[in-house]
């Protein structure tokens, strides 16, 4: 037996922590980074008497989410109490949602791996729910105590649950990734991972190939970061692979991920597991979500990732990994159409290459994110203008790109007038350069002539020194192959 | 079906309920008469019947998203057993 004679089955449960200004059922702040408890007010901390009440826009975010996955969004949704004791869970239940969640049914197209082996996937999604998150426990030594900080005690979440529809680590990743991406370009999460606000939860099981029933599965607990997610999900396959293969069995779990070790182990198993003994809240009454809503904020949602992809292959002409690169997140995708409305549509896959290539390695040298990009969309839209017909070479326009992110100057025209950098399109002077040029090197003439081409290279590269790179390399190339066969 | 002593050890971990020796029989007996009035409302047929969540016909009434609290901690925290640095602190718990 062997590694492919098993097939690897995974759902991920996301719980994506939503951007409101205030909490699920409070309206105490969500600001991260306060003092400790100085954001948890007396329903946070689970004061007697205290009534949780919805927050709107909690809600609305939820219908965004369904809408961008073609969900269902549940005209009435119910909220349950889900029961566990842990002191940084005062009331000693959660509120969230257990039979009819808001968001039901959808599906997500992922894209894995690049190049030509890529190939795109749907996963299907089962729900996702409204929940409020728990406070924090700091395990230092306070006195043999344990601390409790209940500022994220009432943080609002989403919970997304995917079918098992994941076949690989990689598949697993891509359809993280894509959520992440997406959550963040429909704003209603900041998918912060440092701060805790998108964590991934994940349901490994083995079955060999063919076979129709699932394997035993263990959950893997609170992965923050897609390399965890990937290296705890490999770990835990070959761990259950060399088990079974070994004559063993195990139980259903849940574990944990020691990313020092780079190991799973048991946290509890299904003996140990919570009964959690959901019940509705009876504090909450249904939440009743009218078509009509639904409808105001269908109105406000942005072009979505697959669809912006689309037409750029179709209106643009981009490649399907171009215009996948360039709809990895909102801002990309923004500043790239920024670009193309100053320089034209017919210019695109221009646009496309400079803001793949140059501009994406700067920001990656500097460390800044695309909406802190010195040079602006219209600003390289005004240089590619330029390289497009024909004013600048391509290893001109690189130094006018430069001087246009150290702030040289507010536009490409300005740059290159002030420094002459113009392209010497004159075929005079051009031929005199050449002539030069062949006068001085006998020896490459020589090599040309007894049909070495690469000769003429280095001839070439001659006329473009002496010209300080303003000569366009396809003319003089064409003007010196004239000259030494004529 | 009447509780057995495992199971009723298992529901009172689960619980945090410890329930001394001499207290188990006389527990598994009253915790067994409820379960028999469970499995009468059990036998009722409910075929076709929508689980009802609350009793009234109802929709929750939703706040707008502002902050409207303030920083309460002095308060809250006078009548907490222990604190510091901000914290309320709790016997050690680690899963």
């Amino acid at each position: 037996m062997s590694r492919s004679d098993w097939e690897v089955v995974i759902g991920l449960e996301i719980h994506a922590q939503l951007n409101t200004a205030s909490k699920i059922f409070s309206g105490a702040s969500t600001a991260f980074g306060a003092q400790p408890n100085a954001q948890a007010c007396a329903v946070d901390i689970g004061l007697p008497g205290m009534l949780p009440v919805l927050n709107r826009g909690a809600v609305e975010r939820a219908i965004r989410f369904g809408l961008a996955l073609g969900s269902r969004v549940a005209p009435k949704s119910i909220f349950a109490r889900k029961s566990y004791f842990y002191p940084d869970l005062p009331n000693g239940y959660q509120i969230s949602q257990f039979e009819q969640p808001v968001v039901q049914g959808g599906a997500i197209t992922i894209r894995i791996g690049d190049g030509e082996d890529a190939y795109e996937k749907t996963v299907r999604l089962t729900r996702a729910h409204l929940e409020e998150d728990a406070g924090k426990s700091l395990h230092e030594d306070f006195h043999g105590m344990s601390g409790i900080d209940l500022n994220r005690a009432g943080t609002p979440l989403l919970e997304i649950v995917s079918e098992p529809d994941m076949r690989s680590s990689a598949e697993a990743v891509a359809y993280a990734r894509t959520m992440h991406a997406l959550v963040r370009w429909i704003d209603i999460c900041d998918g912060n991972m440092q701060e805790g606000s998108f964590r991934c939860d994940a349901n490994v099981s083995v079955r060999k190939k063919g076979a129709e029933a699932f394997g035993t599965r263990r959950e893997i607990k609170n992965l923050n970061s897609f390399r965890f997610l990937q290296q705890a999900i490999d770990f835990e396959v070959g761990w259950q692979i060399e088990t079974l293969e070994d004559g063993g069995s195990f139980v259903q779990a849940t574990v944990l991920f020691d990313p020092a070790t780079g190991q799973t182990r048991m946290m509890r198993s299904k003996e140990d597991a919570h009964d959690y003994r959901y019940f509705p809240d009876p504090d909450l009454l249904p939440l009743v979500i009218e078509p009509e809503w639904i409808e105001r904020v269908r109105a406000t949602m942005p072009e979505l990732p697959t669809a912006m992809k689309a037409r750029f292959e179709r209106e643009l002409g981009l490649s399907a990994q171009d215009a996948g690169a360039l709809t990895v997140t909102k801002e990309v995708a923004d500043y790239f159409q920024a670009a193309v409305a100053a320089a034209g549509a017919a210019h695109a896959k221009l646009c496309a290459n400079w803001v793949m290539g140059e501009l994406a390695a700067r920001l990656n040298k500097a460390g800044l994110e695309i909406v802190c990009a010195p040079v602006s969309p219209a600003q390289l839209a005004g240089l590619l203008l330029r390289v497009a017909d024909g004013s600048i070479s391509n290893a001109i326009a690189r130094k006018v790109f430069e001087a246009l992110w150290n702030g040289e100057g507010d536009g490409a025209d300005e740059i290159i007038e002030r420094q002459g950098l113009k392209q010497v399109t004159d075929s005079g002077a051009l031929e005199a350069m050449i002539d030069e040029a062949i006068a001085a090197n006998p020896k490459s003439v020589e090599e040309f002539r007894a049909g070495k081409e690469k000769a003429l290279n280095a001839l070439v590269g001659q006329v473009m020194k002496a010209s300080r790179g303003k000569a366009n390399p396809a003319q003089v190339n064409e003007l010196m192959r004239r000259k030494l066969c004529a | 079906m009447p509780l057995s002593n495992e199971q009723l050890m298992r529901l009172a971990r689960l619980a945090r309920l410890s329930i001394p020796d001499d207290k188990v029989d006389i527990t598994r007996k009253q915790l067994d008469s409820i379960f028999i009035l469970i499995a009468q409302m059990q036998a009722v047929n409910t075929t076709g019947i929508e689980p009802m969540s609350h009793p009234q016909e109802l929709a929750a009434r939703l706040r707008e998203d502002v902050v409207t609290e303030t920083d309460c901690r002095t308060a809250f925290q006078a009548i907490a057993p222990h604190t510091e640095a901000g914290l309320y602190l709790v016997p050690k718990v680690i899963e």
